[in-house]
């Protein structure tokens, strides 16, 4: 199964980002095969709406789990629709919660935070 | 005539000075058009209150003519729709009205009904129309609210409409003053009151509205806004002192204009200033 | 890294003033101002260095070919912002267009298209010891939690090793001050002892409340106004709120600010009381555990 991450930069080794809607990039990696892939966030540059969008691109891209520190309650209710689950990270770092993820100790995120409404053009 | 009063930076005296305006003036209108923390209302404290909601358009979906090709999700800038398990997902805060995804479903899956975003109260206060704008929290945009707002003072046969702007120089202040015939300009002897100046400065000269500053809490010493306003020949039609008796009423918000002589006085002839000064704009320059 | 946030609801209750002397107190190495449709802050941050500046792009804007345009009005008709209009043929108003897409979508004969739109700057300045980050939205632009969002970015990205941040908000309820409020550890909420500033605040403290986050109090120019400071008082104990202090209203305050320097750079009545309201909120900021 497919599970995601946002991610600072395209590499292993890089922090998971604080922001969910506004991170640069997933990381997607498969269970099975052990693949990683780097995607990007198009949701980076809207001015809103960023987590819904951020949200759909995990739903088209058939993930499972998101793993993140922080959800707004839209990109959660897609996330909730289409039924992925939603943890919360544990570290910054990628590689050890993808190993939690995978022990099944990382927690679900029960603290969704209300929306930003970060978009502008009005 | 429609007067717009706006500062750039909040708590200048806008509210001060459109209040007091109005007040001054027989048979005029009050509009507050700063419809995410409107204060007019708390100093009139308005009587026959008739209540209208303000609402805005937003999609509903009816499922049994969706069939998920999802072109809607792909057209909206906003990113208000999602589509997930089959179905389609709205996110009325996030939408703009724009109306363009019940336009492009192929299959009319689409339609539109009203969000209710906030309201308008319309009351009395002694001889003076009170209207003020409550945009709800957590909404985006106030703008349908100023709309309606100011919708209301083209049919009214009034001498003086008083509209209290909100601050700063986003395009909700923009579509506050579109309509006015004079802006006056509320200006505080600070270094950061001056540098807000300046941006509503510019603003009125983009729309070329004839304009004027009143100086508020005018202070002894250097004014870094009244020298602002001689470096550039802008007139200055008032200069209220800061005081303490005034600072007082108005923080229990009291109309000092109906409360005490010496401001009815200040008050009246600024609206007498106002009056003339529109007078003169209208005169054909040769 | 943690940081405080600096609210009112109103506006002129003093955000920036306050905000200015806690930088200097704490000698934070990280600050933002994020009011961007009136920064203010960079007035008494005194940096002698050029800052680093970067376009800020918001929706884009509608664009009309001429040469394509076949007057067909089908565009107007459907604008639902009212930003095209008949002149010199069919124009958009760039300041009333809001980058919907709906006038691309619908012109038969492809004249109208949606143009990037720089719709202000954001402004980095940093040296070996600091950053300070702002931006300025251009005039009539919407109001953009984007841009917000970006300056703290920036703010982030830029102070890699640094303890405290603190940031400086815009008045109102909307947008910009929601943008603000994301991942901030507490909002200090500046009050002002008026009928028009007590309503704000409320207004202000309900929408903080949706995040969640810690929120504080403190009473500005509180002696213009004792009876409205109770009631303050009253208002923050009824809903739990933590009262830090109350800042005397100080024409010292003033002129200290038109020359350019923070109030705890002089020696003054509000910059005393804003020492100890300063105190008080670094003591509960780092009381709190660590959420991430």
């Amino acid at each position: 199964m497919k599970i995601a991450i946002p991610v600072d930069e395209k590499d292993l080794g890089t922090n998971v980002c604080v922001s969910f809607g506004r991170a640069p990039y997933f990381l997607i990696y498969e269970t099975e095969t052990e693949e990683s892939t780097f995607i990007d966030n198009s949701a980076l540059t809207n001015p809103g709406g960023a987590g819904i969008k951020a949200a759909q691109i995990m739903v088209d891209n058939q993930v499972s789990a998101l793993l993140t520190p922080r959800c707004g309650e839209n990109a959660s209710k897609v996330l909730q629709s289409a039924g992925i689950k939603i943890f919360k990270t544990t570290s910054a770092s990628v590689k050890e919660n993808i190993d939690a993820s995978k022990d099944g100790t990382l927690p679900l995120l029960e603290d969704i935070h209300a929306g930003f409404h970060g978009h502008g053009g009005d | 005539m429609r007067i717009a009063v706006l500062s750039g930076k909040g708590g200048t005296g806008k509210t001060l000075v459109s209040v007091n305006l109005a007040a001054a003036a027989q048979d005029a209108v009050y509009i507050d058009c700063d419809v995410e923390e409107p204060n007019g209302h708390l100093f009139f404290k308005p009587q026959h209150v008739q209540e209208e909601e303000i609402t805005s358009k937003v999609p509903v979906v009816d499922d049994t003519y969706c069939n998920g090709c999802r072109k809607c999700v792909d057209f909206c800038r906003f990113n208000a729709l999602a589509y997930t398990n089959d179905r389609l997902i709205v996110f009325d805060e996030i939408c703009h009205s724009c109306g363009g995804c019940v336009m492009l479903c192929p299959e009319k899956a689409l339609t539109e009904q009203d969000k209710v975003i906030g309201k308008v109260q319309r009351g009395m206060s002694g001889s003076l129309k009170i209207h003020t704008g409550i945009l709800n929290t957590g909404e985006a945009s106030g703008v349908p609210i100023i709309k309606n707002l100011l919708a209301g003072i083209k049919d009214i046969p009034h001498s003086t409409v008083v509209i209290d702007c909100p601050p700063g120089s986003a395009c909700i202040v923009m579509e506050s003053i579109r309509d006015a015939d004079y802006c006056l300009l509320v200006a505080e002897p600070t270094l950061f009151g001056v540098h807000n100046l300046a941006m509503v400065y510019d603003l009125v000269k983009l729309f070329d509205k004839p304009f004027g500053v009143v100086l508020n809490k005018c202070l002894e010493g250097e004014n870094p806004a009244e020298v602002f306003c001689l470096d550039r020949d802008i007139k200055i039609l008032s200069r209220i002192p800061f005081s303490n008796d005034l600072g007082l009423l108005t923080s229990n918000a009291e109309i000092a204009v109906r409360k005490d002589e010496k401001y009815k006085e200040v008050f009246s002839s600024l609206l007498d200033v106002v009056i003339k000064e529109v007078h003169c704009e209208a005169t054909p320059h040769p | 890294m943690k940081q405080l946030l600096i609210l009112s609801g109103k506006g002129g209750t003093g955000k920036t003033t306050i905000a200015s002397a806690f930088i200097k107190l704490s000698r934070v190495r990280a600050y933002a101002d994020c009011d961007v449709d009136a920064p203010n802050l960079h007035l008494i941050a005194r940096w002698n260095a050029a800052p680093k500046v970067t376009d800020y792009y918001g929706l884009p804007k509608a664009v009309i070919d001429c040469e394509r345009c076949i007057a067909c009005d089908q565009c107007r008709e459907s604008c639902r912002f009212d930003a095209i209009f008949v002149e010199d043929g069919y124009e958009v108003d760039p300041f009333a267009c809001e980058g919907c897409g709906v006038c691309e979508y619908i012109c038969p004969v492809g004249a109208m298209t949606m143009e990037p739109d720089v719709a202000g700057e954001l402004m980095l300045y940093s040296d070996a010891e600091n950053v300070f980050s702002t931006a300025k939205l251009k005039m009539g632009s919407g109001t953009s939690g984007l841009l917000v969002t970006e300056v703290k970015k920036e703010m982030k990205a830029a102070a890699t090793d640094v303890e405290l941040a603190i940031i400086d908000g815009s008045p109102g309820i909307g947008c910009p001050v929601i943008a603000s409020l994301s991942g901030v550890d507490m909002v200090l909420i500046v009050a002002e002892p008026s009928v028009s500033g007590i309503s704000d605040m409320e207004r202000i403290i309900n929408t903080a409340e949706r995040f969640r986050t810690k929120i504080v109090v403190c009473i500005n120019k509180y002696d213009t106004n004792i009876e409205h400071t109770e009631s303050i008082e009253e208002f923050c104990k009824e809903r739990g709120l933590p009262l830090l202090g109350r800042i005397p209203f100080d024409s010292d305050a003033v002129k200290a600010i038109n020359n350019g320097q923070s109030i705890v750079e002089i020696d003054c009545a509000s910059g005393r009381a804003v020492r100890a309201v300063y105190e008080k909120a670094m003591k509960s900021l780092f009381a709190q555990k660590n959420t991430l």
